[in-house]
Order: structure tokens, then C-alpha cells, then sequence
């Protein structure tokens, strides 16, 4: 089990509040992604959830247990870093076995489970090499291991892919995801990419200076983002928005449009254009459009091949379906 | 960095370098020659370098004059418990300075050092009232405890900046390994700064063993080391160069053996996190 509470959990270090008083509830076996820009605090909730940094004000609650004032070695939560913070005097067998050997279990149980593990994560032919021997993402897998044989109530992860190569990334963000079917373990995972969040979230926590800006499935926040920050952040490329006289067409302060919500004519439409760069994806085309009254240029998408050149004229139309408006506060206007 | 050195220039700097080298160890070569030679030899002017009668006989009579076990033990206690002690108490202090440190941690570094600026001598006279008070006057856990507090703040500051290297990650990694600070300290910590410890040790053995002023000034008989065994060779009576030779020889030899067998963990112990 792992249901974890938030109760008016407040951070400061010194004067600086880096997480004024936060609600959040994290039911048992979901998948939570903390979202944000770097230096919006959440890898510092993350901290706090495990232990490693001190409330100063709330409650943290795991299975209904007050954890505020228990160390993070009696949380029962299992963590995976950034550096992935393997010892490096010790073989992948001791490094996974090592929560196993401070839980007190005996060593056959240890090897029985060290072994289990390295199967799943396909490390049984490195267990007697060292850290150092192994590549970037066998380490994140031995990371990954050590978290697993302890069976905990919940899993962290702290931006654990931020160390790998892009196409490395990809396959571990999957291997991550299909452990977390398997397991169903709560998990929680920190990440500033929010192509992670949303490829891997049940739940998504978008934060920005502390405060929770938006909590949803992925696609409650790609379909209805509650404010202007979370309409900017979640989804790639951004959503285009659009303040001015055009948002003011729209009775809205400013107003989002996504890249492929966007129809691309050559004849008649809302907004005329010229085409700027365009970026070949093969199964996408990204067009960046300059139009006459919108300040920024749109990033317009259009499917597959299409034939438009630096300096076209076109014309766009927004779908009005997916038009979102926002007011003077950059709340959604319903 | 790229540079051309010619052939002279480096033949040159050999030269020099061999030529402060020799100098530097040049005392010890004469202590060590002059032990095999007789008293007469010892004072000759001009004198005489390697074309002597070589003896042994100063390492007999220093031999039978007194007892060199006993005071080569007292050595290895002073030198080896005031290293250990101080080690155990530096490696939680070094610890949480380097891993939770404070606003004032800076503060109680500088000082800790600062007392290591103080003349020894000056507090040699509240030291030895507190020893005649407490009655521990020549005695060798005494100068167990007094030569550790001596050393401390330099064994703390050497840990302190190796345990500085150590990721913070890795130790927050074993408290969710369910670690308390017993075994952080214990599985995680202390064996990965052994390259460390182990040069702390080392020097801190080495300036234990050739601590002179407080073992001279607190000693007598039981619990006088090897420093005291060489001081009792030179007397204002008459000089027996040759058997206080002798004596200096045997006092530094294990030391030097050591360092000598030592020299690579040292070195890399000393610039260890000098480079990353």
C-alpha cells in the first residue's frame, strides 16, 4: 500500500518559502509526475515526501500514518537519483542486496531477491562488476534495482533520466512504465520534461514557484488547462498564445491555440501569414507563421509532406473547438 | 602544456633537484654513518665520510645502556592509540561538517586550526599541574589522550576535505537504503574515503611518533617513547655522537621504513581531490 498525503506542507529555507502550504494527495499504486520549470520546487517536495529534507510546517501522511518526524530510512520508500548514487566500492550484487542487508533479511532471501530483480532488469550477467564498469543506463538500472527488492510502499524519482542519451531515455522511460504496470506500486516521479509527464503520469502536478499550478491526468491538462502557465507548458511544441486585439475578437485577455488545431489554407482564412522556418519530422510538419497583429510567431502543425515555402503567404484558421480563452489573471474562462 | 625544454636545461634541473634533494637528506645519512663509527671517528676533523672502521658496537652498548623495546612500545602505544582515538572521534565530527553543516561550521573549522597556532609551550604549565593533579604524570594513556587533542584538529580538517568529495547523494541514497548513521558511517561512508583515512592515519602516526615536546616534558621513565630515548643520549657531560647516532638511528628507523613502504598512499592521500 502507499497512499500519500499532503497536509498544508510548507518549505522554507531561511526567510525564502520555496513551497508555501500545499494540499496534495497521491492515491495507493498511481503514477504521479511532479512538473515544472528548474527551480519550481519539485525536487524539493519530493525531498520532504521522502524524508530527506524537514517539513517546516504540516503534515505528511503515508497510509494514513503520520511520517512528518520519521526518518527517511523508516518510510518505507524507496528512492532513485539523478546521479543515480550507487557505492561505488560495492558490486551491482551488493548494491542491491544493500537495503536488503540493512532490513536485517537473511542471505539467502537476499540472493534470492537480488537475483529476481537483476532478471527483470537484465543485469544477471553484471552482478559482480563495480559501478564504474557499467554504462549510464545499466547504472540507472541498478539504481532502479536496489529500489525494487525492498518491496517498498512507494517509489521516488528524481529526474532519473536526466543523465541519459536521448534514445536511452526513450527505452528506460518505457521500462519505467512497464514496471509500474507490473509492480503497481505507487510511484513518483520528478521531471522537468514534460513529454515524460505526460507519456508516463496517471497523474500530473504541474508546479511552478512552489505552488501547484494544476493537478490532472495528461490529457485533462492537454484538453482544458486551468491557466495560461500550464496552457504553455504542458504539450510539444507549445500551444500558441495570443494576446491583443485578436484575443479581444474572443472576449479573452489572451487566447491558446495548439500547433494542430490550427487549418493551414492558401485561399481565405482567419489569420493571414508568411511562412517562416519549417521543421521536417516526416510524419509532422511544424510551420512558424508571422501574421499581421499576433505579436509571436504561431507554430503551425500540418501532417506529412506539405509544400509550403520560406515566404508563402497563407492563411490559418483556429479550430474554435479547441480555442481556449483566458482572462486578465490568465485563469480559463469556461 | 606545450613547451620546449632542451637537453641541458633538463640535465640542469635533474642536477638541482638531486642536489636539494641530497641536502635535505644529507643529516640523516650523517646520523646513520656516524652510528657505525667509533667516538673517536665521530668528532675527527676533517672529517671522515665513508672511509672508517665500520662498527657495530654504539648499537651494543646503546643496547645494554637501555632498554630499546621498552621505549619503541611506548612509541606504537602513544603513536598508534592517540591516531586511532583521534580518528574515531574525527570521522562523526568531520561527518557532520561536511554533510550538515551549519552557518558557524566554517567558524569552528578556523578555530579548531586556530589552536594550533598556539605555542605548545604555553599551555605546558596548566597541563602539567592538571597530570600532577590527576596523578597521570609519565603515564601512557595520558599521553595517548594529550597527543590525540593535539593532533585532532588537523586530523578533522584532512577527513573534513576528503569526506568534502564524497556526493551528498550517495549518503541520502543509503538513508533510503533504510542505513541509520551508524551504518551510513560504517558500510558507505568510511570506505569510500579510505584513501583518506588511510593518508590521515599515516601522517598522523608520523607526527605522533615525532612528537618530542610534550613526551619529553611528561615522561620519565614508564611511559617515555623513542623521542625520550634519544634525548637521554645527549647529555652537557660529554657528547657521544657515535652512541647518540646510534640511538637516532634506531628511534627513526621504524618511521622511516613505514614511510617508506607508504609513500604512494601518502602522496595520493595528500592530493587526493586536488584534481577532479
Amino acid at each position: 500500500m502507499g497512499r500519500i498525503t499532503l497536509d498544508k506542507v510548507r518549505k522554507a529555507f531561511g526567510d525564502v518559502e520555496v513551497i508555501p502550504p500545499l494540499d496534495l494527495t497521491i492515491e495507493d499504486g498511481e503514477f504521479v509526475v511532479f512538473v515544472g520549470p528548474s527551480g519550481c520546487g519539485k525536487s524539493t517536495l519530493l525531498r520532504l515526501i521522502a524524508g530527506l529534507e524537514d517539513v517546516s510546517g504540516g503534515e505528511i501522511r503515508i497510509d494514513g500514518q503520520d511520517a512528518t518526524m520519521v526518518p527517511p530510512a523508516k518510510r518505507g520508500l524507496a528512492m532513485v537519483f539523478q546521479s543515480y548514487a550507487l557505492y561505488p566500492h560495492m558490486s551491482v550484487r551488493k548494491n542491491i542486496a544493500f537495503p536488503l542487508r540493512m532490513a536485517g533479511l537473511d542471505r539467502a532471501e537476499q540472493e534470492r531477491r537480488v537475483k529476481a530483480a537483476a532478471e527483470v532488469l537484465n543485469l544477471t550477467d553484471y552482478l559482480d562488476r563495480r559501478p564504474g564498469q557499467l554504462s549510464g543506463g545499466q547504472r540507472q538500472r541498478v539504481a532502479i534495482g536496489r529500489a525494487i527488492v525492498r518491496e517498498p510502499a512507494a517509489f521516488l524519482f528524481d529526474e532519473p533520466l536526466s543523465n541519459l542519451d536521448a534514445a536511452l531515455r526513450v527505452g528506460m522511460r518505457l521500462e519505467i512504465s512497464e514496471l509500474h504496470k507490473r509492480l503497481k506500486t505507487t510511484m513518483i516521479y520528478v521531471t522537468h520534461d514534460q513529454v515524460e509527464a505526460m507519456t508516463m503520469a496517471d497523474k500530473i502536478v504541474v508546479l511552478r514557484a512552489g505552488n501547484i499550478e494544476q493537478v490532472g491526468s495528461p490529457l485533462e491538462l492537454y484538453r482544458a488547462p486551468r491557466n495560461t502557465f500550464v496552457a504553455g507548458f504542458i504539450g510539444s511544441p507549445k500551444m500558441n498564445l495570443i494576446t491583443g486585439p485578436v484575443a479581444a475578437q474572443h472576449d479573452a485577455t489572451t487566447i491558446g491555440i495548439r500547433p494542430e488545431h490550427i487549418r493551414v489554407t492558401e485561399g481565405a482564412g482567419d489569420w493571414q501569414g508568411t511562412v517562416g522556418v519549417s521543421e521536417h519530422l516526416g510524419s509532422d510538419t511544424f510551420f512558424h507563421v508571422t501574421c499581421a497583429g499576433i505579436a509571436e510567431p504561431l507554430t503551425v502543425r500540418v501532417g506529412g509532406e506539405v509544400d509550403l515555402r520560406y515566404g508563402d503567404t497563407v492563411h490559418l484558421t483556429p479550430d474554435p473547438e479547441h480555442l481556449h480563452r483566458f482572462d486578465a489573471q490568465g485563469l480559463r474562462i469556461a | 602544456m606545450a613547451r620546449a625544454v632542451t637537453t641541458q636545461r633538463k640535465a640542469l634541473n635533474t642536477a638541482i633537484a638531486w642536489t636539494v634533494g641530497f641536502l635535505i637528506f644529507f643529516p640523516i645519512l650523517w646520523t646513520i654513518l656516524t652510528s657505525f663509527k667509533t667516538e673517536a671517528e665521530a668528532i675527527a676533523n676533517p672529517p671522515v665520510i665513508l672511509f672508517f672502521d665500520w662498527t657495530l658496537e654504539n648499537y651494543g652498548v646503546v643496547q645494554e645502556r637501555s632498554n630499546y623495546m621498552r621505549f619503541l612500545w611506548n612509541s606504537i602505544i602513544i603513536a598508534g592509540g592517540s591516531t586511532l582515538l583521534g580518528i574515531l572521534i574525527a570521522v562523526p565530527a568531520a561527518w557532520s561538517m561536511a554533510f550538515v553543516p551549519s552557518r558557524r561550521t566554517k567558524d569552528i573549522l578556523l578555530w579548531m586550526l586556530s589552536t594550533k597556532m598556539l605555542p605548545a609551550v604555553g599551555v605546558l604549565y596548566p597541563i602539567y599541574l592538571l597530570c600532577i593533579q590527576l596523578g597521570v604524570l609519565d603515564n601512557r594513556i595520558a599521553l595517548v589522550v594529550i597527543l590525540m587533542l593535539i593532533n585532532l584538529p588537523i586530523i578533522v580538517w584532512m577527513l573534513y576535505t576528503y569526506f568534502k568529495e564524497i556526493p551528498g547523494e550517495i549518503l541520502e541514497a543509503a538513508r533510503m537504503d533504510g542505513a541509520g548513521l551508524k551504518e551510513e558511517l560504517l558500510y558507505v561512508l568510511t570506505p569510500m574515503a579510505i584513501p583518506g583515512i588511510a593518508s590521515t592515519i599515516l601522517l598522523n602516526f608520523i607526527l605522533a611518533w615525532n612528537e618530542a615536546f610534550w613526551t619529553l616534558n611528561l615522561t620519565s621513565v614508564d611511559a617515555a617513547p623513542l623521542t625520550a630515548f634519544i634525548a637521554s643520549y645527549s647529555s652537557p657531560e660529554g657528547l657521544f655522537f657515535a652512541k647518540l647516532s646510534a640511538a637516532s638511528t634506531m628511534a627513526i628507523a621504524p618511521i622511516l621504513i613505514l614511510g617508506w613502504f607508504s609513500q604512494k598512499q601518502l602522496v595520493r592521500g595528500l592530493t587526493f581531490g586536488a584534481v577532479k
